[in-house]
């Protein structure tokens, strides 16, 4: 059995902001398994926080009884399998529910998945919620966004600094539900105690610089839901045009998976 | 037209939506209610909800174990959005009638929309207004006026202002708050924060078993509100804060 509670600190966050009138986003965060998940959906009247409530619930809920029972374990593919596996599940079930019920038609979410195990995290990510790192003094933004102001960046059509004022914020090139098919990214990094890690929805990225955001985080580190309050309340403060959704994770200790003794090889082995 | 509506849960797992689509809806446990819960703790007529064009009205109709909305009882109750009205066990969310379905604006083109390529089949993303965004060119977003303004964080600094130690070895020592957090006192002892806000200055407890001390009060863990020349005390140090320029 999964049991990561010792080692992770969590906290979370979520607001409607100061303009809309619901909320959107959807997160779920569990320590003891070393899983957080977030999502903003998209789409008419509450189809959006319909699709993001389906995708958050659906991954949180399976990999939980995967991960929490007993034998639990991440399965033979692995972490970034199994995180990809759950991605494009979630996808189907909100593209379905999108084709047969009207009034969910054409909604979406973007995705973030993190799930920390032996020493590393493995991240899945759909669209332009992000997760960052803050590692000592260095903050970075570890997902790249699935968005056009992304390409634009890339293919050097404009600055980082030019992005902050786009217009183009808030075209993404991937989400979850949209098509029946859809494409996870998945990554895995090492971590180090110490490392203290934010998944945000874009109602906080868009609202709050880097800057601001790290020095919160640097601030605040000893009181993680005081962090994730304030940085909701600066969003706010600078005017929270959109729903504003964090969770933290702090690494407190590391957290090495337990190996399996030679017996248990020897039975895997044979059977 | 879209009309409000109840989603009705237990434990956390949605059950089912009504929609208010009656002048008086009934909830209760009887059959003859509209919203039949069947469970020993709801009343066989337990609340209704009479909706008179926008607005929804929740009554409790004298039932044994009451009525929650938001976790406090009530007797009769106007709903707001996203309300949560309690029955027993059962939660009902209120989810209010789409607010201005017929605006276009800013707002929805802020919304995060898909952007697909032109290979992709055709693209189903109604949005209220129609304004549905597929294709690849970028010329195709937002007018530029819609978004600029979401842009740029629109807070308004408050004055400059700044804490001087009182006392000990750094007495006279001043220190501006410049940023929009300033933390003071001793990782692992004692920490509070100052955060700068459009109203003004908070001071708020970070870590420590002792709270800051405001004017000779300790706070509790809620942000306190700064005043020009107001004395904080912090592991034995006392400071006056004041405001630099007007």
């Amino acid at each position: 059995m999964v049991n990561l509670s010792a080692a992770l600190e969590v906290a979370t966050a979520t607001h409607s902001g100061m303009v809309r009138s619901h909320n959107e986003d959807s997160i779920a965060a569990d320590a003891e398994i070393g899983l957080a998940v977030l999502a903003d959906g998209m789409g008419g009247y509450n189809a959006g926080e319909v699709a993001s409530g389906i995708a958050v619930a659906m991954i949180s809920a399976e990999l939980k009884k995967m991960l929490g029972s007993e034998s639990g374990e991440i399965p033979g593919g692995g972490a970034e399998r199994l995180i990809s596996e759950h991605a494009i599940k979630a996808n189907l079930a909100i593209y379905q529910a999108a084709q047969s019920q009207s009034q969910y038609a054409g909604m979406g979410t973007t995705l973030v998945v993190a799930l920390w195990h032996d020493n590393q995290i493995t991240v899945g990510h759909i669209g332009d919620s992000r997760l960052y790192r803050l590692r000592d003094d260095v903050f970075e933004q570890v997902t790249r966004d699935h968005s056009l102001l992304q390409e634009q960046i890339d293919s050097g059509m404009i600055t980082r600094e030019q992005a902050r004022f786009s217009q183009n914020k808030n075209l993404v090139t991937r989400a979850v539900g949209i098509d029946p098919e859809v494409e996870p990214e998945v990554h895995t990094y090492p971590v180090l105690p110490g490392d203290l890690f934010l998944l945000c929805s874009d109602g906080l990225s868009d609202m709050v610089t880097d800057e601001d955001i790290q020095l919160t985080l640097s601030s605040l580190q000893a009181n993680l839901p005081l962090a994730a309050e304030q940085l909701v309340q600066q969003a706010n403060d600078n005017g929270g045009r959109d729903n504003i959704s964090v969770i933290l994770v702090r690494v407190v200790k590391d957290f090495p998976a337990p190996r399996a003794g030679w017996l248990e090889t020897l039975k895997a082995w044979f059977r | 037209m879209t009309m409000a509506k109840l989603i009705l849960s237990l434990d956390g797992s949605v059950i089912r939506e009504v929609p208010l689509d009656k002048e008086r809806v009934t909830i209760g446990r009887k059959p003859q209610n509209d919203i039949q819960i069947e469970n020993l703790a709801v009343s066989s007529e337990h609340a209704c909800i009479v909706t008179i064009l926008n607005d929804s009205f929740l009554e409790d109709l004298g039932s044994t174990n009451g009525t929650l909305v938001n976790g406090n009882p009530i007797k009769k109750h106007i709903l707001q959005n996203n309300d949560v009205i309690e029955v027993g066990k059962y939660k009902l969310k209120y989810i209010a009638d789409t607010p201005g379905a017929g605006q276009t604006s800013a707002d929805d083109f802020e919304k995060t929309m898909v952007l697909r390529s032109p290979m992709a089949r055709p693209a189903v993303v109604p949005k209220p207004s129609g304004d549905t965004q597929t294709g690849a060119a970028p010329a195709a977003a937002a007018p530029p006026v819609a978004t600029a303004e979401a842009a740029k964080p629109a807070a308004a600094a408050p004055p400059l202002a700044a804490v001087q130690i009182l006392n000990g070895p750094s007495a006279g020592k001043e220190l501006e708050l410049t940023k929009n957090l300033t933390t003071l006192g001793k990782p692992g002892v004692q920490v509070a924060v100052i955060t700068r806000r459009p109203q003004g200055y908070f001071i708020t407890h970070v870590e420590g078993a002792s709270f800051p001390v405001v004017n000779g009060k300790a706070l509790d863990a809620q942000a306190h509100p700064l005043k020009d020349h107001d004395v904080i005390e912090l592991t034995g140090v006392k400071m006056e804060f004041f405001i630099k320029t007007r």
